[in-house]
């Protein structure tokens, strides 16, 4: 029986390396070999205190670059080259550099962190290589200049503050706030938005301070805030220093509502953050991944990529402009100056974020803001959430009965 | 003109966070005391301190053990004797091999050591990019005196940082191994030719001064509740300075400059419009000026070697 078995494995050994043979012969495998390569590159903060969402932006491009490598009616293969921004702009004028250096890279999808995104915009432009901007929302780096090179498939940070006024005087009522803010070109344009947006709100800010990026020590900012009784803290700047403005307004005793912005909206700020982050809000361009028009195939397709880390706020916007770049490199080959041109012009662009038109200046019109609270641990769409509900209230709206 | 009991708050702010430099800048003033080097690795010996700490405290709570009275200074413990080895291991590998260099090499070699050490918390730590969560062990809440909130947590913390610089200050004027370094400190050669063991002398100050990095790096931990690989780079530069304000070689000159740092800092984002901008500028140009006019240091005793 044993050797029966074994001869007939032997024999299915064979017919099964002829198969293999034959398919290698006449099968798909020689059109998809014949294929010309194409390479992308990837610029995002893969360390660093906002690196969870630069790799969840790396592994939703890496998703998107896959998923077209798998569809036979694709014209070329697409090769990824990964680059860390540390969303330094050194680094990452380093980075572009290394990009746009490399021929054989047809084009990017760059940048998270606003600094990085800025900084390099003049040497993508420089290369003429096409670099689709992901995550990073300050507005000059779209409206600054007329490269055909820079486009941006996020939204500018102008909409979020506006939202983000109205929300807090409007909806929730907060009168007064104390502002604080991260000295970068993120941190301060956010301040000016959120300024000039909160006065037409009807809102009064009390006080602005400005702080170093990464400073550790935010007590004594907090105590010259909390002398003049504000309803609201609200800081402009990234997730790691957004938990110790947070957890250090507790120690205080700071009796006000957090308000934050898309920086700190990352499962890195519920965690680090723990029990202070409850009660957090933040503002971020479109529509939480699983309302998105496509989430929900985006979402089930990340998980059977099995990636480490979530694909966090941004994860859809990288997947979409891998997406529009990869089309735009089918429709006129992988040429950097046709590429630009054609990206420049995207109108109508059916995508899992909803429909992707670009004004004059590369910048996607995304009408939709999205309002997040922090609740038990996780950001939940205010919509959602039990403090919309009356289930639960916020922590100033709780500090302006007491 | 802000009000006393703003005043007074800020000046508790100041002072917390003063003692953290303080303990960084011992380590510092130390070295420098026994084998004129600067230690360029010792700000990350201070974030090493933190992670050994909160690995310690985590691997603790994995068995069971979560109440602070216990397990806090078991962490210290643990942190302390890490980070010690550590600091002795550095100095073996990067300060005695280069002792007939220049000075310049030996500053080369610690910063490369620093670069190596955060780089591996990065690295090497699950998650290692990201801002840790440290264990709220101490007791929250506190109470208000005229206008000032004092947290529980902060008399612990101060208690536990000058307990600290009061051991030092014990082990160097009470005992034979601090003799031995006040020896060293003085004449390398005279204190050999007395019979002090000059390996083992370098040894213990180097462990003494990483011990009080870990103890800074835990109280950093427990005071902000969150730690970061990045933290040492500022930590080193702050507590380097503060050494240098209070006076190289000496060890309350040290304890001085770290806590004129704290409060300097904070007065500065506190009392100046737009302070908050440039709270380092202020200090740093402070200290600068100071130095220009008192190259000795506050209670300076050995002169200040430019690096």
């Amino acid at each position: 029986m044993d050797e029966h078995q074994s001869r007939l494995s032997r024999r299915e050994i064979l017919q099964g390396a002829t198969a293999l043979g034959v398919a290698a012969t006449l099968g798909p495998g020689p059109a998809w070999a014949q294929k010309k390569t194409v390479k992308l590159a990837f610029i995002g903060p893969l360390t660093g205190g906002t690196a969870s969402n630069g790799l969840g932006g790396r592994n939703s491009f890496l998703l998107a670059v896959k998923e077209r490598n798998a569809d036979p009616k694709s014209k070329y293969r697409y090769e990824t080259e990964v680059l860390d921004d540390e969303c330094k702009p050194t680094v990452a004028v380093q980075a572009a550099l290394k990009a746009t250096s490399d021929p054989a890279v047809v084009a990017g999808i760059t940048h998270y962190c606003s600094v990085t995104a800025i900084a390099t915009v003049d040497t993508y432009h420089k290369a003429g290589m096409p670099a689709m901007v992901w995550g990073a929302v300050l507005p000059e780096i779209t409206y600054s200049h007329q490269y055909v090179e820079i486009s941006r498939v996020n939204g500018t940070m102008i909409n979020q503050n506006n939202v983000a006024a109205d929300f807090a005087v409007k909806t929730l009522g907060f009168k007064t706030f104390a502002l604080l803010h991260d000295t970068t070109d993120y941190g301060r344009a956010h301040a000016k938005w959120f300024s000039e947006f909160l006065g037409k709100a009807g809102g009064k800010i009390l006080s602005t301070q400005g702080t170093a990026k990464d400073q550790k020590d935010y007590t004594a900012e907090l105590t010259r805030a909390k002398a003049d009784r504000p309803e609201v803290i609200w800081y402009g700047g990234l997730t790691p220093d957004g938990v110790r403005v947070k957890v250090q307004m507790d120690k205080l005793g700071v009796r006000a509502q957090f308000q934050g912005t898309s920086g700190i909206k990352s499962d890195t700020f519920n965690e680090t953050a723990g029990p202070s982050a409850e009660g957090t809000l933040c503002f971020v361009e479109g529509a939480p991944t699983e309302k998105l028009p496509g989430g929900r195939r985006f979402l089930d397709a990340y998980a059977k990529a099995a990636f480490k880390e979530p694909s966090e706020a941004y994860g859809p916007f990288a997947y979409v402009a891998a997406n529009l770049v990869i089309d735009a490199i089918e429709a006129v080959g992988p040429d950097r100056a046709k590429v630009a041109a054609r990206l420049k012009r995207t109108k109508n662009a059916n995508t899992i974020i909803g429909p992707v038109e670009f004004d004059d200046h590369g910048q996607n019109t995304v009408p939709l803001i999205s309002k997040y609270v922090s609740q038990d641990g996780k950001w939940v769409l205010w919509e959602d959430s039990e403090y919309a509900a009356g289930k639960r209230t916020l922590p100033g709206l709780k500090f302006k009965k007491m | 003109m802000p009000p006393l009991e703003l005043l007074l708050q800020q000046a508790l702010n100041g002072v917390m966070l003063g003692v953290m430099y303080a303990l960084i800048a011992v380590g510092f003033t130390l070295f420098f005391g026994v084998l004129d080097v600067i230690h360029f690795a010792h700000g990350d010996v201070f974030m090493l301190g933190a992670f050994a700490g909160l690995s310690a405290l985590l691997g603790l709570a994995a068995v069971g053990l979560t109440g602070g009275l216990l397990a806090l200074p078991l962490a210290f413990a643990v942190s302390m004797l890490a980070t010690g080895l550590v600091g002795v291991a550095a100095e073996r590998v990067c300060v005695k091999p280069l002792a007939r260099s220049s000075p310049l090499m030996t500053l080369l070699a610690t910063l490369s050591l620093g670069l190596v050490l955060r780089e591996a918390v990065l690295i090497f730590y699950p998650r290692g990019a990201d801002p840790k969560p440290f264990p709220r062990l101490l007791p929250q809440g506190g109470f208000e005196v005229g206008g000032v909130v004092v947290r529980w947590e902060n008399l612990v913390i101060l208690g536990i940082g000058f307990a600290a610089m009061v051991a030092v200050d014990l082990v160097i004027n009470r005992t034979r191994m601090g003799a031995a370094i006040r020896a060293v400190a003085q004449d390398p050669e005279a204190a050999q030719m007395m019979g002090v063991n000059l390996d083992r002398t370098v040894d213990a100050t180097f462990f003494l001064g990483s011990a009080l990095a870990a103890v800074a790096g835990i109280l950093s931990g427990l005071y902000y509740s969150e730690i970061h690989f990045i933290m040492g780079i500022t930590g080193g530069v702050i507590g380097f300075s503060a050494a240098a304000l209070g006076g190289f070689g000496n060890v309350y000159g040290a304890i001085v400059g770290g806590l004129l740092f704290g409060l300097l800092q904070t007065m500065a984002a506190a009392l100046i419009p737009r302070g908050s901008e440039f709270r380092d500028v202020v200090a740093f140009a402070v200290v600068m000026l100071f130095l220009v006019v008192r190259p000795r240091g506050i209670l300076g005793e050995k002169s200040v070697e430019r690096v």
